[in-house]
């Protein structure tokens, strides 16, 4: 792999010091270099080296960035072919297709060249469209460093010739990048036009003189503080809501992308989101109903007064039971039956899949008022999700990922009540009071070559995604090996895209999936992690950090057995020792769990 | 000759194809490793290439393409696997295997082809490997159904010349079996050394085609006039079966057609093969061998755009190619023979053969055989196979033949075939009755257009006008491509689209109704409404001034909307 600014943290001119010197190196040398760098007084040298690099430095070295979005190959090839020309006249190209690259570098490139051709009806090509979305969003960055070209290849007998690179350039316009030459649109003879847009271009390019683009440094380690936190949520706009799984699928997951810009909140991987959740309006209609209650009648609840409808949508919680919220309620009703549950052990079942319109239909008649049923309650407390993006990556937004929960209980349809709200209400623009919720029991080890094991079924596998996020950004070289299950494979490989960039690009190393219903016999990630514990526990002895996120009940205890079996099988140990080594490896923080 | 000298293969960088066969080790690459990966639907790139030599094409649900790209999910990529079934007869019991695979692996229905096949779509890449197994255990297979090789052998389908039916139909399974590729990377991958009930040692060697293959799919072929339902002239090799006072004497062979092309490259062209020659059964293997090392050996291996066998003719000539041929059989071949063709579609509902048995061909819209709402086809063809003892054929025109009755059990059938309403299509149009659609989206990657999933309904609006002008009975060819690449033959329909983008086609007149000329541009990209607009006034013309006999195709000649394509090397002038 050849350094570049935007795969690596080194700025413009050590990265050109950097691959003059490296290819050239013995394989001793390097050896003896990464010692050197390693050792703790080197640290010394390089600290010395980034004060130089605060100097202005003078670069002769133009990069360039060729995107291409390409249906049949033609894009593809003409962005083969031009970037291996300007190559030979000493530009550091850098070439991918608009699918794979990530859109967040568009602020750190300063020449941008794209090739596409127009599909369908004016429609960008397939691998394009992700790119073409990103530049017509409200997440576009504005580009006034950028220096662009685009060459549009289509069609002419089509009535939206060449549209999407017409789009695509307009759009760039807009954002403030500016052209290096005007925009050429080819006919199916595209060669002389696309040669004679390329010579312009490359004249362009290599007469433009480098501009010092001062690149940010991003990575600040001491975090500012934030106005915001659990008491005084950060109102987040939501940017993006996804359902991950297919059609057919029995799940429903929510990938959902917030903006925290100019909240000043920041996180680390491993750190959860905290949401203040709305109750379902229906449910709350229902219980006015019942309760017999005007929705409008002014209560105080929480020092703050309001319509009893606005409270109970908003502030109250009611679909979680408690045996102190019954006992409080007996003050108010005659009812035998819940006097009888709550002397035995009778509430404790009773509790289970009801909500509180239930107990107003069971125990009527009340002799409570609107004021006093309220004082009951208490505030709706937020709901925690565990973070599934990279602070590093992505400093103005964050990811969640939530799946809708819902069942049948007592013949009523259950909503989980977070879920449900973002499922159902939520739509891209509105906002949710959000806070960050620090985990510091869910790290990624501090040193970046420590290789981890990340084990995770369903929505579980979100921190993981922020953890490799992470190690992609600061380019940490340690090994990780993920293993993932859910239902089926083709409706339910939440991020499966993802996953495959980053094993190709080697920041996942390895990564084995467990679909459970897809088979005749249920496979777990459990059971992937015992067909592979021979070197499952290499990679324990190696130091390998363990972490597993997910239900606490079933998949979580499922595989800490099997951790245990595979240490006492591997290591030889009995079955105490094995269970002694867990906790061992739990108190040295090389077993980590968030588990729910 | 010095001529033959100087002519030498097209010279160039090899294309992308031929490394990847050159480093497959004759067919095997990485696929092995491919269907291990449980991280991906998808096997890798080289993979894709070669897989289709053994019968499977990688394709993905393009409808959800976009959806599951913003869901970061890959595509939902799947299999096609299309069988091997030279001159398209399958026994009941490989019928009610197919079936059962396809319900319970595929996409629960299968699909008959242009090439006498069936297909089997959707299949998982884990269920791969156990389809092809089962295939095997009632004697299917799918090797050399796709790739660069000799394609399935196309064989007429006549219900009434029994005999001499038979003995055409034996000698296309002969040159399917004699042009397989020996390589036993196909029993190795996919039925994992489980002994085969064939068991030929084979050498790890390609006598034929040697390790590079061919540089283009090639298409072989036999007619019996006067039906020409196998469109013999877009064969690269195309047989017609010449008898004489009842008995089969030999072949009429023609060269070098073929229906692709390129859209906006008029250096590709669909093309129609000429007549070189009459040979003797017994020479019908060694001149199909023999041609198709010809084109092995000077065929293009750089640009795959200009590699089908038509082109390598266009470029050297018939003459050099006679020459060759005669020069490497070392025989020469007789005069073509008198043969005269009188249609291309099929002929339906019952007819007895000379044996005395019964044929039934059964009217399959496109091809796709499923149970649709209030016509369980897929049921009643299963029901039939349950009990008939004769075989099924796929016709060239995608339909199905319940073939080989016994007088006694033809009440039966026939029974079978009223309980499930299955039809000859007597109550449809003449039109619809000769249409042919390919499959396009959502599975074929090349589509650019509907056809399978369109053409039905276009029909129905034709027919308003078909039947306004009392047109009902008289017989058009109508066929629809998705892409220019030319699996539906439209180039030879009467009237012929080759689709463009998303509901738009450049719609074709003029070709011959036996399949012995190719159609002409008459409008290019023009959607539904258009469509409809340029054919009322014709077929009103057709009907009113249209002489006794007169085909569509001729008609729209004589009447000057379009000239005749006297040549590929013409279709695109206009």
């Amino acid at each position: 792999m050849t350094l570049k600014v935007i795969n690596s943290p080194f700025s413009e001119k050590q990265v050109k010091l950097l691959n003059e010197l490296l290819p050239h190196l013995t394989h001793e040398q390097k050896i003896w270099l990464n010692g050197y760098l390693s050792a703790p007084n080197a640290a010394v040298e390089v600290t010395v080296d980034e004060k130089e690099q605060k100097k202005p430095l003078e670069s002769k070295t133009i990069t360039a960035t060729v995107l291409y979005g390409s249906q049949t190959g033609n894009s593809q090839s003409l962005a083969e072919k031009f970037s291996q020309q300007l190559k030979e006249n000493q530009v550091d190209v850098t070439i991918s297709s608009l699918a794979d690259f990530p859109t967040k570098n568009l602020k750190k490139i300063d020449h941008l060249i794209i090739i596409t051709s127009t599909h369908g009806d004016g429609e960008p090509p397939d691998n394009a469209i992700p790119f073409y979305d990103f530049l017509h969003s409200k997440r576009a960055p504005k580009l006034d460093h950028l220096q662009y070209a685009v060459l549009a290849l289509g069609d002419s007998s089509y009535e939206y010739f060449c549209k999407a690179g017409a789009d695509i350039d307009e759009q760039l316009k807009k954002l403030g990048a500016s052209p290096l030459i005007e925009r050429a649109d080819c006919d199916l003879d595209f060669h002389d036009d696309a040669q004679n847009w390329f010579t312009q271009l490359q004249q362009e390019l290599l007469k433009s003189s480098v501009k010092m683009d001062s690149i940010q440094n991003v990575s600040t380690k001491t975090q500012p503080s934030s106005a915001y936190d659990r008491q005084n949520p950060f109102q987040a706009k939501v940017l993006e809501k996804i359902n991950l799984n297919m059609n057919g699928s029995d799940k429903e997951t929510y990938h959902l992308e917030l903006s925290i810009e100019g909240s000043g909140l920041a996180f680390e991987p491993g750190d959860s989101l905290g949401i203040y959740p709305k109750n379902n309006l229906a449910l709350v209609t229902q219980l006015l109903n019942a309760l017999n209650f005007e929705k409008d009648t002014q209560v105080k609840f929480d020092g703050k007064t309001e319509s009893l409808l606005s409270t109970l949508w908003n502030r109250a919680e009611m679909t979680v039971l408690s045996k102190p919220l019954l006992q409080k309620i007996t003050n108010f009703t005659e009812s035998e039956r819940l006097a009888e549950l709550l002397a035995n052990d009778g509430w404790k079942d009773y509790v289970i899949g009801r909500d509180l319109l239930d107990v107003v239909e069971d125990f009527a008649p009340f002799t409570w008022t609107a004021q006093q049923f309220v004082e009951l309650l208490r505030k709706i407390p937020p709901r925690l999700y565990s973070i599934a993006s990279s602070y590093e990556a992505n400093p103005d937004e964050v990811h969640l990922t939530i799946g809708r929960v819902q069942y049948d209980s007592y013949d009523r349809t259950r909503f989980g009540v977070c879920s449900n709200s973002i499922a159902e209400e939520i739509e891209i623009g509105d906002t949710l009071p959000v806070f960050v919720q620090h985990n510091p029991n869910f790290k990624l080890p501090e040193d970046p070559q420590t290789p981890i094991i990340l084990i995770g079924a369903g929505t579980g596998v979100a921190p993981f995604r922020s953890f490799i996020e992470q190690r992609e950004e600061i380019e940490a070289k340690g090994d990780a090996w993920l293993f993932f299950g859910d239902q089926h494979f083709v409706t339910d490989f939440l991020y499966q895209i993802e996953w495959q960039r980053w094993l190709k690009e080697g920041y996942l190393t390895k990564m084995n999936v467990a679909f459970s219903r897809d088979t005749e016999q249920k496979v777990y990630v459990q059971h992937r992690l015992k067909e592979n514990a021979a070197e499952v526990y290499k990679w324990i002895e190696k130091g390998a950090v363990i972490y597993v996120c997910g239900d606490e009940k079933t998949m979580a205890h499922d595989v800490d057995v099997t951790l245990q079996e595979i240490l006492a099988e591997q290591g030889g140990h009995s079955a105490e020792e094995a269970a002694k080594a867990l906790k061992t490896l739990q108190q040295q923080k090389r077993y980590q769990r968030d588990v729910y | 000759m010095t001529q033959k000298a100087t002519v030498q293969p097209p010279q160039g960088t090899p294309s992308e194809n031929e490394r990847i066969k050159q480093a497959s080790n004759y067919l095997r690459g990485t696929l092995k490793e491919s269907l291990a990966n449980s991280l991906t639907g998808a096997i890798a790139e080289d993979d894709q290439a070669l897989i289709k030599f053994h019968g499977t094409y990688m394709q993905d649900n393009r409808d959800e393409r976009a959806e599951r790209q913003k869901k970061k999910l890959e595509p939902s990529y799947q299999f096609m696997i299309r069988v091997r079934i030279p001159g398209g007869a399958v026994t009941p019991e490989q019928w009610l295997t197919l079936d059962q695979l396809t319900n319970t692996y595929g996409s629960g229905t299968l699909r008959a082809t242009t090439r006498q096949t069936l297909q089997i779509h959707g299949i998982l890449k884990w269920n791969l490997t156990k389809t092809i197994q089962q295939m095997n255990t009632v004697l299917l297979d799918s090797i050399a159904a796709c790739g660069d090789v000799n394609r399935n052998v196309m064989c007429n389908v006549i219900p009434t010349q029994s005999q001499v039916h038979q003995e055409i139909y034996d000698w296309s399974v002969k040159i399917s079996e004699n042009l397989l590729p020996r390589t036993n990377a196909y029993h190795e991958i996919w039925l994992d050394g489980e002994k085969v009930v064939d068991t030929r040692p084979q050498e790890e060697i390609e006598p034929i085609y040697k390790a590079l293959y061919l540089p283009r799919k090639f298409k072989i072929g036999i007619a019996l006039p006067p039906s020409n339902d196998i469109d013999v002239f877009s064969q690269d090799v195309g047989l017609i079966a010449i008898v004489e006072d009842g008995v089969l004497a030999g072949f009429n062979v023609s060269v070098g057609g073929g229906m692709g092309m390129t859209h906006g490259e008029e250096t590709t062209y669909p093309q129609l093969g000429k007549l070189i020659g009459f040979i003797k059964p017994e020479q019908v293997l060694l001149t199909t061998e023999t041609i198709l090392t010809i084109q092995r050996d000077f065929g293009n291996r750089s640009n795959r755009k200009n590699a089908r066998f038509k082109y390598t003719i266009d470029r050297f000539g018939l003459d050099w190619l006679k020459e060759e041929l005669e020069d490497r059989l070392g025989f020469k071949l007789e005069p073509v023979r008198e043969y005269h063709f009188d249609r291309s579609g099929d002929e339906f509902g019952w007819k007895k053969g000379e044996d005395g048995k019964w044929h039934f061909t059964l009217f399959v819209q496109n091809g796709r055989i499923k149970d649709f709402e209030d016509y369980p086809l897929m049921t009643g063809l299963r029901e039939i196979a349950k009990v008939h003892k004769g075989k099924f054929y796929m016709t060239p025109n995608q339909n199905v033949m319940i073939s080989d009755v016994a007088p006694s059990q033809k009440s039966r059938i026939s029974r079978l075939i009223k309980k499930y309403k299955l039809t000859d299509g007597a109550h449809y149009s003449a039109l619809r009755r000769n249409s042919i659609s390919c499959v396009s989206l959502p599975t074929c990657s090349l589509a650019m257009a509907e056809a399978e999933r369109y053409l039905p309904s276009l029909i129905t609006k034709i027919d308003e006008i078909v039947e306004e002008e009392g047109l009902q009975e008289t017989e058009i060819t109508i066929r629809m491509s998705g892409c220019p690449n030319g699996c539906s033959r439209a180039a030879i329909a009467e009237i012929g689209f080759l689709g463009k983008g998303p509901g738009k086609y450049n719609m074709y007149l003029g070709a011959a109704f036996n399949g012995e000329r190719l159609n002409k541009i008459y409008r290019e990209n023009v959607g539904e409404e258009e469509i409809l607009k340029e054919l009322r006034p014709i077929l009103h013309h057709y009907a009113k001034e249209r002489l006794e006999g007169e085909h569509f195709g001729d008609f729209v000649i004589r009447a000057g909307y379009v000239k005749a394509t006297t040549d590929g090397t013409n279709f695109h002038s206009k």
